[in-house]
């Protein structure tokens, strides 16, 4: 075990160098010069030039490569051009929007995406096991933007019920701790405003889970029906372990393989995913702190931002390959 | 059976937090004793110190932190005095003397007066001074330039006592008050420019009737009540938040369920929603503005006049204010909005006449037309709230006379930065007007002195030896019935050159509740909320 | 896992012997597939529509006819309505349609040849090509696609065609990937060891017999990857990436409408709905394609 995690520790390495080149790269094709972005147009070239050199982008390409390596190695991931702000520091709240709002849609995703598939293999060839697949079908193939567009409409325009942009109210903003909301809330003893900071969550963590609920539905039906033909459960049965409980503790445990890989798989797209989510809900994350970087050119901010994104993905599925294989070590050898 | 039950529990549990935090009370979001107004806009502000930046966006923040000599009265563009109680001029109009209102302090604790004046003069105007970082471009707009420029206004501005200055002119400037009551010429506290140098616009310190707490980029800008301020019984409000919604409906939902105060941008097919609403009431800003279609006149074909004329004879401009303004906002004719003097109402507008279109198309060479490249802004203005759909509507009336159009769009700010360099053949764009001169339009936009780039005002690049003589005239003389009969005149030559098609006036509506007093909109587009209180 | 691929592989060419063409075979098997038969009905519908758009519509989809805007559904001429510029918005759905599953096929029959062509060549020569190519791949993994095709939009500038080619490029490896496995087991059978121990050359053993034997799971993944680009594609559409003015992409024409979701509701459940349903189309029959020709293929 130990060996296998360091054999795959070592081969990020190069993923990682890998990566970094292919965003320097990218930041180094999109046109336009960071300089005059700084500048604005009407800068001097005296001035311009003083800039240039400042920003080190007269120095060739390898020679910045190795400078921003050695500031990333040692935690510098540079200072946003329009903000003026180190990166590491300016990140963090949206780092934390993005995690709140993914690990939402991903405990949404999970606990109707699970049950639902017990349910429908369960009763199997049920009426709800039409619905619930039916539905996981229709999941599957939601554009999320459009799912968040239709929420807004039914439950924040027309019901009523729930907020449809932001992290928290307007009025009474979260006090920042942790930047997680919901714990800062906690922790200041707030419960109005976790309240307030729950029911922002709701409609896009919806939006955002639809999707891995969806795959998680149909993936934990399989598994659990392919489980629950196997011998020991019947044997089980026969002993006359009462069917629910059997359902749930053997066939589950059995099932979860699968099903961890699939939630590592969509843990990774959320946060791709975010970047429209956080779009139609406005909501102040990684991804739409990105895409409004990508907009005005603030380089610094979109290359370690998307490398940032990158890190985290290749980490979380370098996390569930090492579960995977802790659970079932027969898996190693794929 | 034990698990069973936990297992419907815990559903039960879920269902029932789900209904309860969706029907938790979303309308008890204002408390008791309300006192802080939030104010919901398009787009953040660039820097906070308002003689470096050109956008409203800024100003709206800045003109609440810092006060002028001069101010305008609430809702229309008349002058009363604010730091200057009082000034008079000499008879040849080439010294001005302003006496100051005593006892003002900065935020920062510092005393205003003559010589805090004077320092923010002579920032603004010479390039060597020290604190003269950034561009300062509506200095040199609105007074011909910098020290040492030859078009360059002032002279010199000179503090006599403690309490008195005089601003020596190198001759005389008709619009010279009206320029001085602008935003970007605030007076900022010495001390403060002396401490932030270059980040002033980070660290707002000013005179004005609120003071500047907090700066979260892209989001909000927090301002606070001035306690010290000196118009007695003001402000009223406890806090000001002038918070950033990007999204024009997004801010409309934000202002239905009563997270925000005000909002402005508003949609305007939104503008009937907020009328059926009774939690919320609608204020039509005063039009001084103008929404145009720029033809770059130094690239072909638009270097011909007949091109530009029947470009201008295929616009259905009704039809465009019907449908993307809600009917709120009248057709122009001229690049001035008829609220100010000057404006020439015998101008008869090119009329919808696709026949007449083709006819002139078909004279200057191009009877099958052409193709062309027309440029839209990316983000909604005031003037033209929807830019890309009146771009494909446009596209649309062209094709019907045989002129082809791709429609190319850029961020904003590059946008401003290409047009203002010329690299557009045609494109849409507007202004909103800053003192209420025409001079403050008709010069700004249209003079062959503002058709160079980079950063052009007159994205036309439309230069006439003949409309310069009138504007720089009408420029120097302090007499009004004069200068209107030279703007009359040069509406006239701008008509028949047809640099632009002037597309709309708008008046832009704002949104708020329906408990907010006080609050008048003001045709400049950015408001004080010195009197502005709930009821 | 590879024992399995073995016996596929094992099983289809008894097939192969068996049956005249594959083709019918595959037919044979997907009919009894109900699912991938809507799938099939859905696909095939919206492609009569895109293909006899001109006949089934006597609007035009760019003519702004400002006076007519907003109007409902079932208006008179107007079967589904009009949008915010007045233009019929079953004129543009069907127009639509014609650039989704253009951009949709297009885009996955771009990344599916180089994705095959970098798979064989990882699969086939192993070493230090292998590890290249597995190695950028890796990369182009390990980010969230929607944010690269993002970069590489910014980077090629707006417009439909670099969003075509953005969607193009980050879903080649999902194709290299899948190649290069199903090479690496071929590679152990007995008809390619005989093939090159009688001096076949190498690209006619790759060209006749590895990438015949390769073709069932493209076409399966490929099925699924139309979804995933046409999805893609409204995405950078919404997001202002995608399509320029007036060309009436999905994505684009929500981003245009959500500002009058209130006032006309239509013009965002359209398009949304014709997105999703396409999609569904092509995850149903790619399902059932799935099912049909490689039963034990799984996610």
């Amino acid at each position: 075990m130990l060996a296998y995690t360091i054999r795959r520790l070592l081969m990020l390495i190069p993923v990682l160098i890998g990566m970094s080149l292919l965003v320097f790269s990218i930041i180094h094709l999109i046109p336009g010069d960071p300089a005059k972005t700084i500048l604005g147009e009407k800068a001097s070239p005296e001035v311009l030039e003083n800039m240039r050199e400042e920003l080190g982008l007269n120095d060739p390409l390898l020679i910045q490569y190795k400078n921003y390596m050695l500031g990333l190695v040692q935690g510098d991931l540079g200072t946003s051009i329009r903000t003026k702000v180190p990166i590491a520091k300016e990140m963090k709240p949206y780092l934390a929007g993005t995690m709140e709002l993914t690990f939402f849609a991903m405990a949404f995703a999970l606990f109707i995406g699970v049950n639902a598939g017990i349910l429908a293999a369960w009763k199997q060839n049920s009426w709800f096991d039409y619905m619930a697949m039916l539905i996981a079908l229709i999941g599957v193939s939601m554009p999320v933007f459009w799912l968040g567009l239709m929420e807004q409409w039914v439950f924040a325009q027309n019901l009523h019920w729930l907020p449809s942009i932001g992290r928290s109210s307007i009025i009474n903003p979260v006090h920042p701790i942790s930047h997680f909301y919901i714990i800062d809330t906690i922790l200041v003893g707030d419960f109005g405003g976790l309240l307030e900071v729950l029911k922002h969550l709701i409609l896009p963590s919806i939006a955002l889970g639809t999707i891995p609920m969806a795959i998680i539905a149909r993936m934990t039906r399989s598994s659990m029906l392919e489980v629950m033909r196997s011998d020991y459960i019947r044997t089980a049965k026969a002993k006359g372990v009462k069917e629910f409980f059997l359902v749930y503790k053997h066939a589950l445990k059995n099932a979860f393989i699968p099903i961890l890989t699939v939630v590592g798989l969509q843990t990774g797209l959320l946060l791709g995913g975010a970047v429209l989510t956080e779009t139609i809900f406005a909501w102040p994350g990684i991804g739409k702190y990105l895409y409004d970087a990508i907009s005005i050119r603030d380089y610094p901010v979109i290359q370690s931002g998307i490398l940032i994104i990158a890190f985290i993905f290749v980490m979380i599925n370098l996390i569930v390959d090492l579960l995977y294989s802790a659970i079932d070590p027969r898996i190693r050898y794929r | 059976m034990k698990k069973k039950g936990l297992y419907l529990l815990f559903v039960l549990i879920f269902t029932m937090s789900v209904s309860l935090t969706g029907c938790g009370g979303s309308k008890e979001t204002s408390g008791t004793g309300q006192n802080t107004l939030i104010y919901g806009r398009g787009g953040d502000s660039v820097s906070l110190d308002p003689a470096n930046v050109t956008d409203g966006e800024s100003i709206k923040v800045t003109k609440n932190i810092y006060d002028t000599l001069i101010d305008y009265q609430d809702g229309n563009t008349e002058l009363i005095p604010a730091l200057a109680e009082d000034w008079e001029s000499s008879k040849d109009g080439l010294v001005w003397t302003f006496h100051l209102r005593k006892d003002v302090k900065f935020h920062d604790g510092t005393s205003f007066n003559a010589d805090a004046v004077v320092f923010n003069f002579n920032r603004w105007m010479d390039k060597d001074n020290a604190y003269h970082q950034g561009d300062f471009p509506y200095y040199g707009y609105m007074f011909g330039g910098y020290k040492g420029d030859e078009g360059h206004v002032i002279k010199e501005a000179i503090a006599i006592d403690e309490h008195t200055v005089e601003i020596h002119l190198n001759f005389p400037q008709g619009p010279f008050l009206s320029n001085l009551a602008m935003p970007p010429f605030a007076i900022a506290s010495p001390a403060a420019i002396e401490k932030y140098g270059e980040t002033l616009g980070e660290h707002p310190v000013g005179t004005g009737p609120f003071v500047f707490k907090e700066w979260v980029r892209n989001d909000k800008v927090v301002l606070e009540k001035n306690k010290d301020y000196w118009m007695k019984g003001y402000p009223i409000l406890d806090q000001l938040i002038f918070k950033s919604i990007p999204d024009n409906s997004a801010r409309f939902i934000t202002m239905q369920s009563g997270e925000i105060d005000l909002m402005d941008g508003v949609n305007p097919d939104d503008v009937t929603l907020a009328k059926e609403n009774p939690d919320l009431q609608v204020w039509l800003r005063p039009s001084m503005n103008v929404g145009y279609l720029a033809f770059n006149t130094e690239k072909a074909p638009f270097d011909n006049v007949k091109i530009r004329q029947a470009l201008s004879m295929a616009v259905n401009k009704q039809a465009l204010i019907d449908a993307f303004y809600n009917g709120l906002a009248e057709p122009a004719k001229n690049p001035l909005p008829p609220s100010l003097w000057g404006y020439n109402n015998d101008i008869v507008d090119y009329e919808y006449n696709l026949e007449k279109a083709k006819q002139l198309l078909a004279e200057a060479g191009y009877p099958d037309g052409f193709t062309t490249d027309f440029w839209y802004m990316p983000v909604p203005r005031p003037y033209i709230p929807q830019g890309k759909k009146i771009a494909e509507t446009m596209q649309s009336d062209f094709e019907k006379i045989g002129v082809t159009v791709n429609l190319v769009t850029e961020e904003w700010a590059p946008y401003l930065e290409k047009t203002g360099n010329g690299e557009h053949t045609m494109a849409l764009l507007g202004w909103t007007g800053d003192n209420g001169d025409p001079d403050n339009f008709l010069y700004v936009l249209l003079d062959k002195d503002n058709a160079k780039g980079p950063d052009a005002g007159n994205i036309a690049f439309y230069k006439n030896d003949e409309l310069h003589e009138l504007l720089i005239k009408a420029q120097q003389s302090g007499n009004i019935d004069e200068r209107t009969k030279l703007y009359e005149k040069a509406q006239e030559i701008i008509h028949k050159d047809a640099p632009w098609i002037p597309l709309v006036h708008s008046t832009p509506p704002l949104v708020g509740k329906k408990n907010i007093d006080g609050f008048i909109p003001h045709p400049t587009g950015s408001d004080r909320f010195t009197k502005v209180s709930f009821k | 896992m590879s024992q399995i691929q073995h016996q596929t592989v094992i099983n289809q060419m008894k097939m192969k012997e068996r049956v005249d063409s594959p083709w019918m075979d595959m037919w044979r098997r997907l009919r009894k597939q109900k699912l991938a038969m809507i799938g099939g009905f859905i696909i095939l519908f919206f492609i009569l529509l895109a293909f006899s758009a001109p006949l089934l519509t006597s609007y035009s989809y760019k003519a702004v006819e400002l006076p007519s805007r907003f109007l409902p559904p079932f208006s008179e001429g107007h079967f589904l309505g009009t949008d915010d510029l007045g233009r019929d918005l079953f004129t543009r759905i069907i127009y639509g349609a014609q650039i989704s599953l253009r951009v949709g096929f297009l885009a996955v029959i771009g990344s599916v040849i180089i994705g095959t062509f970098l798979g064989l060549l990882a699969g086939y020569y192993g070493k230090w090509v292998d590890m290249l190519i597995s190695r950028i791949f890796d990369i182009m993994l390990a980010f969230p696609s929607i944010l690269l095709a993002i970069a590489i939009v910014t980077i090629l500038g707006r417009s439909l065609t670099n969003a075509l080619i953005a969607i193009a490029i980050v879903n080649i490896p999902t194709y290299g990937r899948l190649v290069r496995s199903k090479v690496l087991t071929l590679k152990e059978e007995e008809f390619i060891i005989a093939a090159k121990a009688v001096g076949m050359k190498d690209s006619r053993i790759i060209y006749n017999h590895l990438l015949p034997n390769s073709m069932t799971p493209i076409i399966v993944q490929g099925t699924l990857g139309i979804a995933t680009a046409i999805i893609e594609t409204a995405a950078l559409g919404f997001l202002g990436l995608g399509a320029e003015p007036p060309i009436p992409e999905w994505g684009t024409m929500l981003a245009d409408s959500k500002d009058y979701i209130q006032l006309a509701p239509w013009t965002v459940i359209f398009p949304g709905v014709s997105i999703m349903l396409v999609v569904l189309g092509f995850n149903l029959f790619g399902d059932g394609l799935r099912d049909a020709l490689d039963p034990k293929m799984k996610l």
